[in-house]
């Protein structure tokens, strides 16, 4: 009983994080009984992830420039244009893969700062200052594609890391090998973490969660991790893409909540007057975030570039406001100062997850798009009304 | 003498317990000037509000009869309607419209559901020149001077059929010859049998413009002087300000140990582009270890400008003059200079700029002073519960938890996270900007215990105050500033309410 309270309450205090699991959870289990298991399958979520990757890693530098209560609308063409550059670096210039792909994400820290030094130190309003951006990276995107069209990449390790999987070392009962391990190792290494935080926080005598709801939240992430997968190893394994996409999750991740950066980055948001006065360097602060949205512009297009093995015209169209929708889907709020990158992602898949389950059923594309519009409706709303709540 | 225009009897209001006015009565002659005074906070704000219809009928108690009946307002519109309009110290003109725009916002000139501009123009010059304001209608508000803004004001006041002006320290931003202009025009329209309200606290005013004057103090009627009577002098004016005997709410601190110069400002000035005048001028100040320095003045005497100034200017004021800390010269590029330099700053808008409301105590706390609790960039959060828990504790911070939203807190708890915050920065100079504003009496005297504290620990404080007892009570020595000056500096022995506020009334 006691167990049941406690749950209770940590659920209600915390609606907002779990809401949008939930919210996940749910349309994952409908596309499953409406397609028979077919959305669940091993081959489709495969997908599914490999196809979110580009606009997951946007959506998390994008909940950041929110975050500080700024938008980004030049990410989507300067993705594209710089899947171009890579893509002429490759096939015109005979760069290898390893030179290119650092070379693209410098510039795109580059790019990311000049959006950085409109905004601190020049004060033009971001929208405005990013609309031009998104102006002028369309037109570059279509000043190098112009002349040859779409290029074709033949590369094999660059296309590898929007279409190719980990090596399997070997397959066990048709599972991939390599991924079974790294899925053992990220159960461990949650499990170990787990405890050593809880250890940690006895010594300093503070309040834990009861053992009870502690090994519950164990086991129940830990099967949601094994689950996975087991589903992922069911197909080719871990891609590249989703290897990039929770390298750059945990990176974030780490960096908002563990660095003394990362607290800076939330205490500009929530109230830039009083960060000045705390001797938080807010300009300091825009420059970052923008330019690590410009780097993560970059590796989004060489995701992008690479899953379609070319460079083509197009690239790039709508990724920023994908990567805004994900963002506000994952619980980013446009006030400022709240909004996890963790959020982010689970955003970035939900969408993901309503495109492929919807394609699965068939679902018209006028219909897609409405549907998309009406659960992003939905997320905010919920947010806001469990923030009335609470305040 | 004519009868009252205005009325109020026996008013009482109250915010969430505590007293803003009690039993307040103030009665206004027909087409008097009459003058509203009293200190900080006496109440006079609040009662113009009640009368205004800021605060709605049935918000606070007695009776407000204007002209011979009882008025009941719901919102400021139907006080204007009424024939009351009152013009608050800051402006409510919009900056990017003309002259005549501003003038008949809310009140336009139609002609069917259209707006008749021509005839607007027409109506607007008629209203400048009622106010002697020689300008063109159609010149944009942020192209005019403040004094000039003030009259297009009074202008917009005077179309809408004013029978009673209210104007809350008219002449705190003007400058003297604006002052004047500005007195000569309400002696003007007193002749066209326009009764005016006028608060102000520059005492020379009041004397030479009012034929009455009601103090307010503490948000009682303290009394009404008359100037046929040769009531008003300076003299009677302040000692019914202050009369109040200095209650015993200051804790006595039981040793003073003085030391060396920690602050010292020589000739030191300020210039805002934003406002383009000065904001300091020439200003010499110092402060010694273990003292408690008072900086008292009116609201824009410049007391902010001056913290601002010295931590890390902010505000992108152009310094001149000399900053030394510990007798070495400094220049601060940011405030977090100002902070490695042992400098805290603990701002008079706490909601406003100093903290981060969404977030929750700890992270407040912790928030100007992160890397005392990590090691390269990583933080300890349990280090920093720890740390945090200690300061929650030594604040006297009533709140269930340190996960608690400061947004959510009193605001005595609120200012107490606030200080906490700069304490843990470990600062040799602590600026309080209005420590106590806004909070209960049980919670300033927690605040001046801590501050007793910190100096027998060795540190040094600015205390910026419009409250006198505070001032008195807790300072070591007091410095007067008027409009960005330092007008005087007095040992505390010397000081009292009554030579302090002829300083900062000159």
């Amino acid at each position: 009983m006691e167990f049941i309270n406690e749950a209770r309450s940590l659920v209600k205090e915390n609606i907002r994080d779990y809401g949008m699991y939930i919210a996940l959870f749910v349309i994952m289990l409908t596309f499953s009984i409406m397609t028979d298991g077919l959305f669940m399958s091993s081959r489709n979520i495969s997908n599914l992830l490999d196809s979110t990757g580009y606009i997951a890693v946007l959506a998390v530098g994008m909940t950041l420039v929110i975050v500080i209560r700024h938008i980004d609308l030049s990410v989507g063409f300067a993705a594209g244009f710089l899947g171009a550059i890579s893509a002429i670096l490759l096939t015109k210039m005979g760069l290898p893969v390893y030179v290119t792909i650092p070379v693209i994400l410098v510039f795109g820290i580059f790019i990311g700062l000049f959006n950085g030094l409109l905004i601190a130190k020049y004060a033009i309003p971001s929208f405005v200052a990013t609309l031009a951006g998104m102006l002028i990276f369309r037109g570059a995107l279509l000043q190098v594609t112009e002349k040859t069209g779409t290029i074709i990449i033949k590369d094999d390790a660059f296309n590898a890391i929007g279409n190719g999987f980990i090596p399997s070392l070997m397959i066990v009962n048709g599972l991939h090998l390599l991924s079974l391990i790294l899925g053992l190792l990220s159960i461990l290494f949650y499990i170990y973490s787990e405890i050593s935080t809880r250890r940690n926080k006895i010594k300093y005598q503070f309040d834990v969660v009861s053992k009870g709801i502690f090994s519950f939240k164990l086991v129940f992430v830990s099967a949601i991790i094994a689950y996975v997968t087991w589903i992922l190893a069911g197909y080719n394994g871990f891609s590249w893409t989703v290897v990039i996409m929770l390298l750059v999750v945990v990176a974030y991740h780490f960096l908002t909540t563990k660095t003394v950066l990362g607290r800076h980055i939330y205490a500009v948001g929530s109230n830039p007057e009083a960060a000045h006065l705390s001797g938080i360097n807010v300009k300091k602060i825009t420059y970052l975030v923008f330019g690590s949205m410009g780097m993560l512009a970059a590796l989004s297009g060489i995701l992008f570039t690479s899953r379609l093995q070319s460079a083509t015209t197009t690239a790039g169209t709508l990724f920023e406001l994908d990567a805004i929708a994900a963002a506000y889907v994952g619980g980013v709020s446009s006030a400022g100062g709240v909004g996890k990158v963790t959020g982010a992602i689970i955003g970035a898949i939900v969408m993901a997850s309503l495109s492929s389950g919807m394609n699965l059923l068939g679902v018209g594309v006028s219909m897609q798009y409405m549907i998309r519009g009406g659960v992003l409706v939905a997320a905010v709303l919920f947010d806001v009304m469990t923030r009335k709540k609470r305040g | 003498m004519s009868g009252y225009i205005l009325e109020m009897n026996e008013i009482s209001k109250s915010f969430t317990g505590v007293k803003a006015l009690s039993n307040v009565n103030f009665k206004v002659r027909k087409g008097e000037i009459h003058c509203l005074i009293g200190e900080n906070g006496a109440g006079k704000s609040t009662l113009m509000k009640v009368l205004s219809g800021v605060y709605p009928y049935g918000t606070y108690e007695g009776d407000i009869v204007f002209e011979g009946s009882v008025q009941q307002f719901n919102k400021i519109s139907d006080s204007v309607q009424t024939g009351i309009v009152i013009i608050y110290q800051e402006l409510a003109l919009f900056p990017d419209l003309t002259v005549y725009e501003n003038i008949f916002v809310g009140n336009e000139v139609t002609r069917g559901n259209l707006v008749d501009w021509n005839q607007t123009i027409r109506e607007a010059k008629k209203m400048l020149k009622r106010v002697g304001l020689d300008v063109n209608p159609e010149t944009l508000v942020k192209d005019l001077s403040v004094g000039k803004q003030q009259l297009v004001e009074i202008a917009k006041a005077l179309s809408k059929d004013v029978k009673l002006l209210i104007l809350d320290e008219p002449t705190a931003a003007l400058n003297e010859d604006d002052s004047e202009n500005l007195l000569k025009l309400l002696g003007e329209l007193k002749k066209q049998g326009i009764t005016s309200i006028m608060i102000s606290h520059k005492l020379k005013e009041v004397i030479s413009i009012a034929d009455q004057a009601t103090v307010l103090r503490d948000g009682k009627t303290i009394c009404t002087l008359d100037a046929s009577n040769g009531e008003i002098s300076e003299n009677t004016i302040i000692k019914n300000m202050v009369g109040r005997d200095m209650e015993d709410i200051y804790p006595k601190r039981p040793d003073k140990k003085i030391g060396e110069t920690i602050l010292e400002l020589n000739h030191w000035s300020a210039y805002s582009t934003e406002l383009g005048r000065h904001v300091l001028k020439d200003i010499d100040f110092h402060v010694k270890k273990g003292e408690i320095v008072g900086i008292a003045g009116l609201m824009g005497s410049g007391r902010t400008e001056l913290a601002l100034s010295v931590f890390g200017n902010p505000k992108n004021y152009k310094l001149e003059g000399q900053l030394k800390v510990s007798g070495e010269e400094k220049v601060f590029k940011h405030t977090s200079d100002a902070i490695k330099s042992g400098i805290a700053y603990v701002t008079e808008d706490r909601k406003g700029d100093g903290l981060f409301l969404i977030q929750d105590i700890k992270n407040n706390i912790t928030a100007a002073n992160l890397n005392e609790v990590a090691d390269k960039g990583i933080i300890n959060e349990n280090e920093e519960v720890r740390r945090a828990t200690e300061y929650k504790r030594s604040m006297y911070i009533k709140a269930s938890s340190l996960e608690q939203t400061v947004g959510n807190l009193s605001g005595g708890n609120q200012q107490k996270v606030s200080l906490g915050k700069w304490l843990f920065v470990g600062p040799k100079l602590l600026i309080l900007d209005e420590p106590t504003r806004g909070i209960d009496v049980g919670a300033k005297f927690e605040i001046y215990t801590i501050m007793n504290k910190l100096i027998s620990e060795g540190m040094s404080i600015i205390m910026i105050s419009s409250e006198l007892g505070e001032v008195l009570g807790m300072s070591d020595r007091v410095y007067v500033m008027a409009e960005g000056r330092m007008k005087g500096e007095l040992p505390i022995e010397e000081a009292n309410q009554e030579n302090i506020m002829q300083l900062a009334t000159q």
